[in-house]
């Protein structure tokens, strides 16, 4: 292997680790979070990709209509907890803004001239019908089990992953989708071509990672999940709701889903279930960190692309398996290291 | 106590009445994978059971078409649901290769016929009850060869499904045929449906500066490593199997794909085959009806194994019907000869010459070469 192939492999394995490293953090702040191990991070990605290729072929978004369902769903059971509390009060802005407001948004995309929209309004169309499916999925499948042992939570964020994936078959079919990329060509550095896509996903996740980093430090939000993911009962005793706090983090969550594979799209097909590999190995990236450090888990994703690149140089047959083995050390290291925490005793 | 006793026989009796009307009826269990990752595949698969027939020679044909979901287990279980609970006389099933072979055990197992829509290495007892409706991949490897050969084509690399059972059979059949066109076969690269990049194998196919690319992947996902390739200015010819040709592969592929040539079935370009070829006739008529329910350009390659499993099964029951009575392991093993001892029978995929060293009786018939040109496919002689 000479340098130029080394540095082509090297630029690969960025592309994808950068895109890796979006989805660990978005993974480990749902787990520090709401204790959740969120398997159907990556099926935003998917979504993500497809929603936009559909809007730039000139579709109505097929998320919309599951948007405005979940969001008629969301309406009912806040309203339903709203009367026994006897709080009647709250009941028009609950009806607006799960159910109201994805309706109205609906009604106005439909008569809008979507392909021949400015590229950034599709992404913003694209997100704004992927991206509310994080809090109402929230809402509806973890919030009623936000107290049950991380086990449980696990296995209902599996459910959440086959419904999902199955539902995406149902939108987008078996077909995959692919988008025109932010700004097509690309530069000559050296020896190796850079495509300007490519520029795009490392710019983009970097100022992503800096924007979460400037989140959680400077505004009161952020500093209510890092309070939440410290120390649930602590911060709820200081008036951080862990519901509110759960909901930020599945949108935060979805956003950074739903963007990876907008970014991702111009490079590569992506099809229904493409996202539960892409997730998997943000999962890695992640358990590297521990699930517990960003710039750790951030490292372990471009780990795991820059891996995957050069294994699939070395011994393509074997690239996932590399990649996957890398887990087993990882973990043996951390047992060996960390103290154990029962999950019982996290209450 | 006293009602119990006198509704007893009646419930007998209509059981009787209904178990001797099912015995009358041909039973067909269909298990083809609508949904997963090989959606593509049975998704047609299962729309061409729509257009099938409900009776033949006066005799009413159950269908029972169940989702195997790109899953062996799930094949598995299909086929012994079908065989034990349903007691069908014919399984037409497998989307994929793992699922004919899920399907293909319990086939013999239970002696019931079984036609399959993915190549298979059935071998045995297996082998005795599987017919196989998909051109075998020796045919469709030395098509490609041929013309690599009249090229002048020395090396052949690979890139495919790798590890997985379509890229290992492809492996297999041109690792076994190459030196007799004196092309070296190397080297062999692997990458997975959902990957999301193949730089890393196409820079190292590119170093080794091979004559020729073989890809081997099915549907869209077939595109990618090819694109891959033009984009890092790859100039040698570059070939795709039968699993490629579909309107979603020219779409993702657009114009990197240009200029590929594709070994497939006959049927996806039917209308551009000769009048002399015998599956013009019979791919027409497939083509017109599937376009006319599931709308122009709906029509793939590999809903056509579906209609030639119809084509074998439709000509083998009235044989078999004439020594045993549907419903019974006579009627399957008379159906299964009846099969086996088929000759010149005219599907979409070519003509089928059935014998019991040959289940799947494919000939050069069942191959045309096919050429990306303008982002269409155009049937090329050599």
């Amino acid at each position: 292997m000479d340098s130029s192939v080394a540095l082509v492999l090297a630029q690969d394995g960025i592309t994808n680790g950068a895109i890796y490293a979006l989805l660990s953090l978005a993974l480990v702040l749902v787990f520090a979070v709401t204790r959740v191990i969120f398997i159907p991070q990556g099926e935003f990605v998917a979504y993500g990709a497809l929603s936009m290729a559909a809007i730039n072929a000139g579709f109505l978004p097929p998320t919309m209509w599951l948007v405005v369902t979940l969001g008629i769903a969301v309406a009912i059971v806040d309203s339903v907890a709203a009367l026994r509390e006897e709080a009647a009060a709250r009941l028009p802005m609950i009806i607006f803004k799960n159910a109201v407001l994805p309706i109205l948004a609906l009604v106005v995309v439909r008569y809008l001239p979507l392909k021949s929209l400015a590229y950034p309004l599709q992404v913003a169309i694209a997100l704004a019908f992927v991206v509310p499916l994080g809090p109402q999925i929230y809402r509806l499948a973890f919030q009623p089990v936000a107290e049950a042992t991380v086990l449980l939570l696990l296995i209902v964020s599996v459910a959440v992953h086959f419904v999902l994936v199955g539902l995406g078959l149902y939108f987008f079919g078996a077909e995959g989708g692919r988008t025109p990329a932010f700004t097509d060509g690309g530069i000559t550095l050296g020896a190796t071509y850079i495509q300007f896509q490519t520029l795009w996903i490392v710019g983009i996740a970097a100022a992503l990672i800096a924007g979460l980093a400037l989140f959680f430090e400077r505004s009161i939000y952020g500093k209510a999940l890092r309070a939440t993911a410290i120390n649930r009962t602590g911060a709820r005793l200081m008036g951080i709701s862990a519901d509110l706090a759960g909901k930020l983090c599945f949108t935060l969550a979805a956003l950074v889903g739903a963007f990876s594979g907008i970014l991702i799209a111009p490079i590569t097909t992506i099809y229904y279930d493409t996202g539960f590999l892409i997730g998997l190995k943000g999962f890695v990236g992640a358990i590297i960190g521990g699930l517990a450090s960003y710039p750790l888990a951030a490292a372990g994703a471009i780990l795991v692309g820059l891996l995957e690149s050069y294994s699939s140089f070395y011994a393509s047959a074997y690239k996932e398996v590399i990649v996957f083995t890398l887990i087993i050390p990882v973990l043996l290291w951390q047992s060996l290291t960390k103290h154990h925490v029962e999950d019982e005793d996290e209450h | 106590m006293k009602i119990k006793l006198s509704i007893k026989p009646l419930v007998i009796a209509l059981s009787l009445i209904g178990a001797g009307n099912a015995l009358a009826d041909i039973t067909i269990g269909v298990s083809v994978s609508a949904t997963g990752s090989a959606a593509v595949l049975g998704g047609p698969q299962k729309n061409t059971t729509e257009l099938l027939p409900t009776s033949i020679g006066g005799e009413k044909i159950i269908w029972i078409v169940l989702d195997e979901a790109t899953d062996p287990t799930a094949a598995a279980k299909n086929a012994s649901k079908l065989i034990n609970e349903n007691k069908v006389d014919l399984l037409i099933a497998g989307s994929i290769t793992p699922n004919v072979m899920a399907a293909a055990g319990a086939a013999a197992e239970s002696k019931t016929p079984l036609i399959a829509l993915a190549p298979n290495p059935a071998d045995g007892e297996k082998f005795k009850w599987t017919f196989t409706m998909p051109q075998g991949i020796g045919l469709m490897a030395e098509g490609i060869l041929e013309h690599a050969k009249a090229h002048n084509v020395k090396t052949l690399a690979f890139i495919g499904y790798h590890p997985d059972a379509y890229g290992e059979v492809w492996i297999k059949a041109l690792q076994a045929n190459v030196a007799k066109y004196g092309i070296t076969f190397g080297p062999i690269e692997g990458f997975a449906r959902t990957d999301t990049s193949v730089t890393g194998q196409v820079v190292k196919i590119i170093s080794a500066k091979p004559d020729a690319v073989i890809v081997v992947a099915s549907g869209a996902p077939a595109a990618m490593p090819h694109s891959a390739l033009t984009e890092r200015g790859y100039k040698g010819q570059i070939y795709q199997t039968h699993g490629a040709p579909s309107p979603a592969f020219l779409k993702i592929g657009g114009k990197n794909v240009e200029g590929g040539i594709i070994v497939a079935g006959p049927l996806i370009e039917w209308d551009q085959l000769p009048d002399s070829h015998p599956s013009k006739k019979v791919g027409g008529e497939y083509a017109k009806l599937y376009e006319a329910k599931f709308g122009a350009g709906s029509l793939s390659s590999f809903g056509g194994h579906m209609w030639d499993a119809w084509q074998i099964a439709s000509r083998a029951i009235p044989v078999a019907k004439k020594k045993a009575k549907p419903g019974t392991a006579e009627f399957r093993a008379a159906l299964r000869d009846a099969i086996e001892s088929e000759k010149e029978v005219a599907g979409v995929h070519g003509v089928f010459n059935m014998s019991p060293t040959n289940h799947n009786g494919h000939d050069a018939r069942g191959r045309v070469l096919l050429q990306v040109q303008n982002g269409a496919f155009k049937v090329i002689s050599k």
